[in-house]
This record gives C-alpha cells, sequence and structure tokens, in this order.
C-alpha cells in the first residue's frame, strides 16, 4: 500500500481503522493495554478498600460525600461515552464532519466532568480539610478518584489533538486507528467511573 | 531519514544511528551491551558483598554501604540486567522466528529500550549522590518510607520509569506474536522461544501494573506526604508486600520463562531431533504463567495470613511443579537418542537441568508453610533463588547467546574459550550457593552485615566465596572470548548450526528488512521441512516486492529523557521547592515530544525491489 | 485499494451500522436506569442485607454493556481483546479478594 492509498484512499473501507496492518496493530496493542490498566486500577480500587476505614474517627465516607454532584457527573461521563459512540458510528459511515462534531461535544462533556470533580476536591479541602495527608483514607481516596481524573485529562488533551490535526484534511487510514483507539481510551475511562461511583461513593454511602 | 543517516558514515553518524534506530535487530543489540553493562556492575556488587562475609566480623564493607550493596545488587541483577538481556534476546530473534520484517510497534520498541537505559543510569547515580537504595530489594516498608537521604526515593523514581519501558516492550512483543506471523506459521508452529516470549510478555501486562501502583504509593508517601503506609494515620505496611509481591511472583517467571523456551530451541537443535512433546511443552508454559498468578503470597508465610491463606497459597505453589517437570522430562526425552553436538550452548543447557532441579526441589521445601516458618529470611532461601535464577536465568543468557550470537554478530563465540568460561562458572556456582542452604539451616539469617566467630558459620561462607571469585574468573573468561571471536574468528554463514527455525534461513547478520520475501511456512520447525524435502531455503509466499519499513526517530530517546530529568526534579523537590522546574521541564519535554509524535505523519519508507534484487545478488535475502 | 463498492454493498452497510446504532442508543438506555436504581437505592435508603451485592452487579452488568455494546467486544475479531481483558479482570479479582480480606486481620 503506498502512501497515498493511506492518506488519500479512493474508496473507503467497511473498517477504516483496521484497513492497514499499523492500523490492526495499534487495535490490538491498545486493547492488551487496557487489559493492563484493568490490574492498575484495581490495584488501587484494592488499596482504597482496604485503606477506607482509616479515616483517623473524622471525615468518613458516610459524612463527606453528596450523591447529587456525584450523579451530575456520573450522568455527563456516560452521556459523553454514547457521544463518543456517535462519532465512531460516523466514521464507519465516512462521515468526517459529523464525527468531529460529535467529539467536540464529548470534549464539552468531559470537561463538565472534570470541572465537577476540581470543584468537588476544592470543596473537601476547603470546607472539610480532608486532603491527601489527613488520613491514610485521604490519601487512598485522591489517589484513586485523582488517578481516573488523570486519565479524563490526559483522554480530553488526546481527543482535542486530534479534532485539530485532523479538521482540514479529513478521515484517512492513517488516522482513523488513532480516532478508533482514542474512543476506546475514552470508553474504558467511563468503564473506571462506573466502578468509582459505585465503589467509593454509594457503598461509602450506604457504610 | 534512515537513508539519509546512512549515506554519512563516521563515529558521530554510528551514534546517531543507534540513538535513533527503530530495527529490532539494533535495539537488541542496545539491549545487550547495556543489560551486559548492568550485569557487570551487579557481578561486582556481588563480589563486594561475599568479600564481606569472607570471614567472621569482617570489616571490609561498613554497616550501611552494606545495605546499599544488598540492595542494589538484587536490584539491578533482577531489572537492570536479566530482563534487558533477555529483551536483547527476543528482539533479537522473535520476529525472525515468526517470519516478520520487523516487530509491530518499532517506534514504541525503541521507547521500552530508552525509558530501561534511563530509568536503569537514574537508579545507579544514587551511588554518587550521597548513597544507594538500602532497604533491599522487595523495599518492605516500613524500613523504607523511614529510610533517610534520597536513596530510596532514586529506586522508586528509577524502577518506575524503566517499569514503564517494560509494560510497553510486552505489549510490542504480544501484537508482534499475534499479528505478524508469516503465512501458514500457526500458533501450534510457533517455536518455543516464540511462545514463551508471548506468555512472558502476557505476564509483564498483568504483573507490571501493580508495581507501577506499589511505587506511586510509596513515592506519594516519601515525596508528598500521603499515608499509605503511615501506621499512624491509618495507613498499613501490609498493603506494600501484596502489591510488590503480586507483581513479584509473576516477575520470576517472566524472568524464567523465555530462556525455557531457548533451551528447548537448543535441545532441539544439537540433539537433532524435533523438540519431545511439543505441545504438552506449550501446555506446561500457558500453565506456568496461569499459575504463577495465584502463589504470590508465599513470599509472605511469616506475615501471620492465617492457616487458611497460607495452605492455599502453599497448594496452588506446590502446583507449578508438576508443569515444570513435565518440562524437565520433555527436554530429557528430547536429548534421548538424539545425536548429540556437544557445543558450548548445549554444555551450558545440559548443566542446567540438575541445577534448576535442586532449585525446584528447595522451591517446593519452601513452599510448604509450616516448614518456612524455619527457613524464611535465612540463607536457605537466598540458596534456592540463586539456584533458580543462576542456575536458570544466567545458565540460560550464556547458552542463548552462544547460540544466537552468530545470528546477532555473523560469527560464532570460539568454542574453546566457550567451555574454558563454563567450567569455572558452574563449579563456582555449586561452591557459591549448595553450602548457603545450610548455612540457612545452621541459622545464618540473610542480609546480616556480619556473622560472629565460633558459631560454625566460617567454612562454609569461606567457601561460598571462594565460589564466587571462581564465577567471577568464568564471566571474564567470557569477556575475553567476546573480544577474541570479534577480531579472530572467522564469519559464518547464515545457519551454521544445522538449524530448525526460520531465523537459520536468512544470512547472519541478517539484512534490515530481515526477509526479502516472506516465507511460506509448513510445519513445525519450518525450515527442517525444507531441508527434508530437499530444498535448500524456504519457499516464499510473495513475489519479490517493495517492502514497506518504518522511519527511524529521536523522540523516545528525548521522551525518556525527560523522564530522567523529571526524575530528579520529584526527587529533589522534598528539599527546595526550586527542584520542581526539573520536573515541569522534563514532563514538558517528554509531553512535547509526545505531541510531536501524535502530530506529525510519519508512514514510513519503500525499500524498492531493484535495490533487493541487487542485495540478492550479493547473497543476502532469501 | 479495491474497485469501488457497488451501490447496494453500501446501502447495506450503512443499514447495518443504523441497527448497530440502534442497539447502542439500547444499551445506553439500560445503563441510564441500571445508575438511577443504585442511586435511588442509595438515596431513599433501601436498608436491605442485599443492598451491596446488587450495587456491585449493577455496576458488573453496566460495564459489559460498556463493553461489549460500546466498545464491540461482541463483534468478530476480538478474540485477542477479550482473552486478555479477561485475564486482566482475572488478575483484578484476585487482588480485590486480597485486599479485601487479607490486609487486616
Amino acid at each position: 500500500m503506498s502512501h497515498d492509498d493511506v492518506l488519500n484512499p479512493k474508496q473507503m473501507p467497511h473498517d477504516p481503522e483496521k484497513a492497514t496492518l499499523e492500523g490492526k496493530n495499534k487495535f490490538l496493542g491498545f486493547w492488551f493495554f487496557l487489559g493492563g490498566e484493568t490490574v492498575l486500577f484495581a490495584s488501587l480500587f484494592g488499596t482504597y478498600l482496604a485503606l477506607n476505614g482509616s479515616t483517623q474517627g473524622e471525615n468518613t465516607p458516610e459524612h463527606l460525600f453528596g450523591l447529587e454532584l456525584v450523579f451530575i457527573m456520573t450522568m455527563l461521563l456516560l452521556t459523553s461515552s454514547l457521544t463518543s459512540v456517535y462519532a465512531m458510528y460516523h466514521m464507519k459511515n465516512h462521515n468526517f464532519q459529523k464525527m468531529q462534531l460529535w467529539l467536540v461535544i464529548t470534549v464539552l462533556l468531559g470537561l463538565g466532568f472534570l470541572g465537577c470533580e476540581i470543584y468537588e476536591f476544592m470543596h473537601y479541602i476547603h470546607e472539610y480539610e480532608f486532603t491527601f495527608r489527613s488520613s491514610a483514607f485521604g490519601s487512598a481516596f485522591y489517589t484513586l478518584v485523582g488517578f481516573h481524573g488523570g486519565h479524563v485529562l490526559f483522554g480530553l488533551s488526546w481527543i482535542t489533538a486530534l479534532i485539530i490535526r485532523n479538521q482540514k484534511r479529513g478521515l484517512n487510514l492513517y488516522n482513523a486507528p488513532k480516532y478508533y483507539i482514542a474512543s476506546l481510551y475514552w470508553h474504558f475511562i467511563d468503564v473506571v467511573w462506573v466502578f468509582i461511583f459505585t465503589v467509593v461513593y454509594l457503598m461509602g454511602k450506604v457504610g | 531519514m534512515s537513508t539519509a543517516a546512512a549515506q554519512k558514515s563516521g563515529f558521530l553518524a554510528t551514534i546517531w544511528d543507534y540513538l535513533t534506530t527503530v530495527d529490532h535487530k539494533k535495539i537488541a543489540q542496545l539491549y545487550l551491551y547495556t543489560g551486559g553493562f548492568f550485569f557487570l556492575v551487579g557481578g561486582v556488587e556481588a563480589m563486594l558483598i561475599r568479600i564481606q562475609l569472607m570471614k567472621p566480623d569482617n570489616d571490609f564493607l561498613s554497616a550501611g554501604l552494606y545495605n546499599e550493596m544488598i540492595t542494589m545488587h538484587g536490584t539491578t541483577m533482577i531489572f537492570l540486567a536479566a530482563m534487558p538481556l533477555i529483551f536483547a534476546l527476543m528482539n533479537a530473534v522473535v520476529p525472525l522466528q515468526i517470519g516478520a520484517r520487523d516487530v509491530a510497534f518499532p517506534f514504541l520498541n525503541s521507547l521500552g529500550f530508552w525509558l530501561f537505559f534511563f530509568g536503569g543510569v537514574l537508579l545507579n547515580v544514587s551511588w554518587f549522590t550521597g548513597g544507594a537504595p538500602d532497604a533491599g530489594w522487595t523495599n518492605y516498608a516500613p524500613l523504607s518510607t523511614t529510610s533517610p537521604g534520597h536513596g530510596v526515593d532514586y529506586y522508586v523514581m528509577g524502577l518506575q520509569i524503566s517499569g514503564a519501558g517494560t509494560l510497553i516492550a510486552g505489549i510490542n512483543f504480544l501484537v508482534t506474536i499475534v499479528n505478524m506471523r508469516a503465512p501458514g506459521m500457526t500458533y501450534m508452529r510457533m517455536p518455543l522461544f516464540t511462545w514463551s516470549t508471548f506468555v512472558t510478555s502476557a505476564l509483564i501486562l498483568f504483573a507490571f501494573p501493580a508495581l507501577t501502583v506499589g511505587l506511586f504509593l510509596m513515592m506519594f508517601d516519601r515525596m508528598f506526604g500521603s499515608a499509605f503506609f503511615d501506621v499512624a494515620l491509618g495507613g498499613n505496611v501490609i498493603i506494600w508486600e501484596h502489591l510488590f509481591w503480586i507483581f513479584g511472583h509473576p516477575e520470576v517467571y517472566i524472568l524464567i520463562l523465555p530462556l525455557f523456551g531457548a533451551f528447548s530451541d537448543i535441545f532441539s537443535t544439537f540433539s537433532k531431533k524435533r523438540l519431545f512433546g511439543y505441545s504438552a511443552m506449550v501446555f506446561a508454559t500457558v500453565l506456568i504463567g496461569f499459575l504463577g498468578f495465584m502463589v504470590w503470597a508465599h513470599h509472605m508465610f511469616t506475615v501471620g495470613m492465617g492457616p487458611i491463606a497460607n495452605s492455599i497459597f502453599a497448594v496452588a505453589t506446590m502446583a507449578i511443579a508438576v508443569p515444570t517437570g513435565i518440562k524437565i522430562f520433555n527436554w530429557l526425552f528430547t536429548m534421548w537418542g538424539g545425536q548429540i553436538r556437544m557445543t558450548a550452548a548445549m554444555l551450558w543447557s545440559v548443566a542446567f537441568i540438575p541445577s534448576f532441579t535442586i532449585g525446584g526441589m528447595t522451591g517446593v521445601m519452601l513452599a510448604a508453610a509450616a516448614a518456612d516458618y524455619q527457613y524464611h529470611d535465612t540463607y536457605f532461601v537466598v540458596g534456592h533463588f540463586h539456584y533458580v535464577i543462576v542456575g536458570g536465568v544466567a545458565f540460560g543468557l550464556f547458552a542463548g547467546l552462544h547460540y544466537w550470537w552468530p545470528k546477532m554478530f555473523g560469527k560464532i563465540l570460539n568454542e574453546k574459550l566457550g567451555k574454558l568460561a563454563f567450567w569455572p562458572f558452574f563449579i563456582g556456582f555449586h561452591l557459591t550457593f549448595f553450602i548457603q542452604h545450610f548455612l540457612g539451616l545452621m541459622g545464618m539469617p540473610r542480609r546480616y552485615w556480619v556473622f560472629l566467630d565460633g558459631q560454625g558459620l566460617n567454612t562454609g561462607n569461606l567457601i561460598s566465596t571462594i565460589g564466587a571469585f571462581l564465577m567471577a574468573i568464568g564471566t571474564i573468561i567470557f569477556l575475553i572470548n567476546i573480544v577474541y571471536t570479534a577480531f579472530k574468528e572467522p564469519k559464518v554463514g547464515g545457519d551454521p548450526w544445522n538449524g530448525r527455525t526460520l531465523e537459520w534461513a536468512i544470512p547472519s547478520p541478517p539484512p534490515h528488512y530481515n526477509f526479502a520475501q516472506t516465507p511460506l511456512v509448513r510445519g513445525l520447525d519450518p525450515l527442517w521441512v525444507e531441508k527434508m524435502d530437499g530444498k535448500k531455503g524456504m519457499t516464499p509466499s510473495e513475489p519479490l516486492g517493495d517492502i514497506h519499513m518504518p522511519n527511524g526517530s529521536i523522540l523516545p530517546f528525548m521522551m525518556s529523557l525527560g523522564m530522567f530529568i523529571a526524575g530528579f526534579g520529584f526527587i529533589y523537590q522534598i528539599d527546595s521547592s526550586s527542584w520542581l522546574i526539573a520536573v515541569f521541564i522534563g514532563m514538558g519535554i517528554t509531553l512535547g515530544s509526545m505531541l510531536t509524535r501524535s502530530l506529525k505523519d510519519d508512514l514510513g519508507h519503500h525499500i524498492h525491489k531493484e535495490e533487493l534484487e541487487r542485495d540478492i545478488k550479493k547473497g543476502a535475502g532469501k | 485499494m479495491s474497485n469501488a463498492k457497488p451501490a447496494h454493498q453500501h446501502e447495506y452497510e450503512r443499514k447495518q451500522h443504523r441497527e448497530e446504532m440502534k442497539h447502542q442508543v439500547i444499551s445506553f438506555v439500560m445503563m441510564i436506569i441500571f445508575t438511577f436504581v443504585a442511586f435511588g437505592m442509595v438515596m431513599f435508603e433501601v436498608n436491605s442485607f442485599f443492598i451491596i451485592p446488587t450495587l456491585i452487579l449493577l455496576a458488573v452488568v453496566q460495564v459489559a454493556f460498556q463493553l461489549y455494546y460500546f466498545m464491540h467486544m461482541k463483534n468478530k475479531g476480538h478474540d485477542m481483546p477479550a482473552l486478555m481483558m479477561y485475564g486482566g479482570a482475572a488478575v483484578a479479582l484476585l487482588t480485590i479478594i486480597t485486599f479485601t480480606t487479607l490486609i487486616w486481620w
């Protein structure tokens, strides 16, 4: 396959993200990476579950968490997962501009999520004096949720870079795999969040 | 890009070529040189330890320096010597064995190497900046969280950076083996070395993230005041032990499995026989990988997990002896009735079988939880794991290097010198470590700086030290052999051993595109199948055409350099927040390089048919 | 690249994509419902012995939707990804069990 075929394909194939060997490799390699990320987050969840009782008598999960904000954050992130599905749907139909549009919506929703998370952390620090250093529970909480927030930030930067870089030239066989794995990453972020709101917030409230 | 570099010549051009290379064969050489260097560093540290323990109440090393020495010896040998040397063999051989032109992610392959390189350098810089890490290679909290100075900080940052490189290398090999096999190379036709690389890479994928998290928690506790391991604030030190061993036990299989694969290929080649019980060998490899994840707590029997947990982990540990036993018997049956050639590679392999079996036996002894209360933290444990790691991994590396040296460098390592290096090393190895089992049973604890006179430990320790010197002599002869071979030995052809697998079907060293035409694989031991049909080489599966190859890039080097600089920033920002500048500069370089990689198209280049035809006329390709 | 696709194949593919998108929207609605149920159970303090297992079950099912529909793991060519995800999940499960049972005693 010549470079021109990759950058300016005359005919888009059915699965543009897996049309080249490079695309196939990226697809598989990224899935494997997510398998490793599963263990990474499991280690963080395990640490959190081991230490969520170590509150030193103040600022327990039950006392601290408010479910309203967490519910809004969950809705934002779940919806952003759907919008990135729409983006991939348009990619498969070779409708580049609509794909870009849905990705922009995804980024906006992600930014909303990140804003809420920053507000939440600020709130805990200023209103409750609950920090990374207050107790082992504090360390474990900020580390687990913060790792997820870091993933959100990285995902947002990544998708934004892709949107800007390719705006002028449209979809081709070189950038299609990049878009596809970025959307996989974004879904995985949502997977982790489902466990965070369940294990950290809901189970924390139940006590 | 690479063609432009190839046109230039001279020393600087060569350096630039290696800094930017994405060719798996050159990256293999880089891993070999760096890993070899760290092997010597770790070896010198081992010698200093043995000199200190040569006689009772010795004061050759101070107590603090001794702690640094044992910590750095273990850390260096595992992370900076054994693993990169294994990656050297994998990079040199696996793409050739499956008939591929390169790995799946050549750019990431280079990134993986440079991350390891800078991580290793960072770790060793600590010797010159006020003291190396001194909490043991296991770095248990609270010993590590309360260790003064910056030694343990170097441990945390160095391993974090090189660990990221290892994870990348693991994913790379997984995808390479799944996606890049030549036509006809089904899973059940892959050579054992490729199979074991596959299983090992999966273990890396699932084991290293646990270490990553453990190191992050340690970093936060030491550098940013968190309380994971701070009991006063409700922390728990057992968390570190679990995270470390969830990683650490699969790690020992990550070390040994690839060499099990190498031994399998070597036994088969030098017995001139198909590997006995190929499918059982594959099954055993997968089973060892699988069980390897369920046994980590056998390192923690004396922590007090209770009889139920101890029993579960004891039984799971003993179960691993079954697939390992399958392997030992299959190697013996491969040799049985074969036309054995006792080359240096074969000598190391044959010596491996009894040595490793002894290590396996003491492993089963240690797996008995009740008995382990007696052995734990004594020299019995030190004897055991050196029997598996030296008797298995180090012997395997020597065997693999002898076997694949002609493929990597086009020359056979001098056989006489090879055997001359073997004997002192082999005898020295058993002298050093066999006696340590008994020292342990007599009650000598591991990691002690001195032992007292009049406790019956003097003779054993002296014998052990004499053995260590013999091993050093063996290593030096091996080094002399490398130099001698480079200058005096003649070039050999592509198939000096009468090999069976695909890597022997192409010239030595291979052209940078490996196969001018991708071969067609018609069975297990594909080259042997063709030889038996009276053919000279592999049947091609495609007509001669343009070959697509990746471009070289300096970005992997820059990304890793950025991490290296940021590492110093993280370590020293505790003393003065102005060091945060180093963090920003370093992370800026890394993230900037990543962004460049993302924004700039890199489609690789083509090698044209005419160029290939010229090469084939000169005798390359095919 | 191959020759231009015939129009009817193009139409067929679009139809397939629409069909798949419909499934994805349905799974999204299910995920939202599960989330409502989970939050509702906690907010209205459904006091029951089963609340924590139920919450975990809801999360696992929701994640399965995410993986199999949104990330297409149900489609062809996902054997190796599934193998490695299940491998990761197995190690993850062992880790979680350990950290909830073997850290304090």
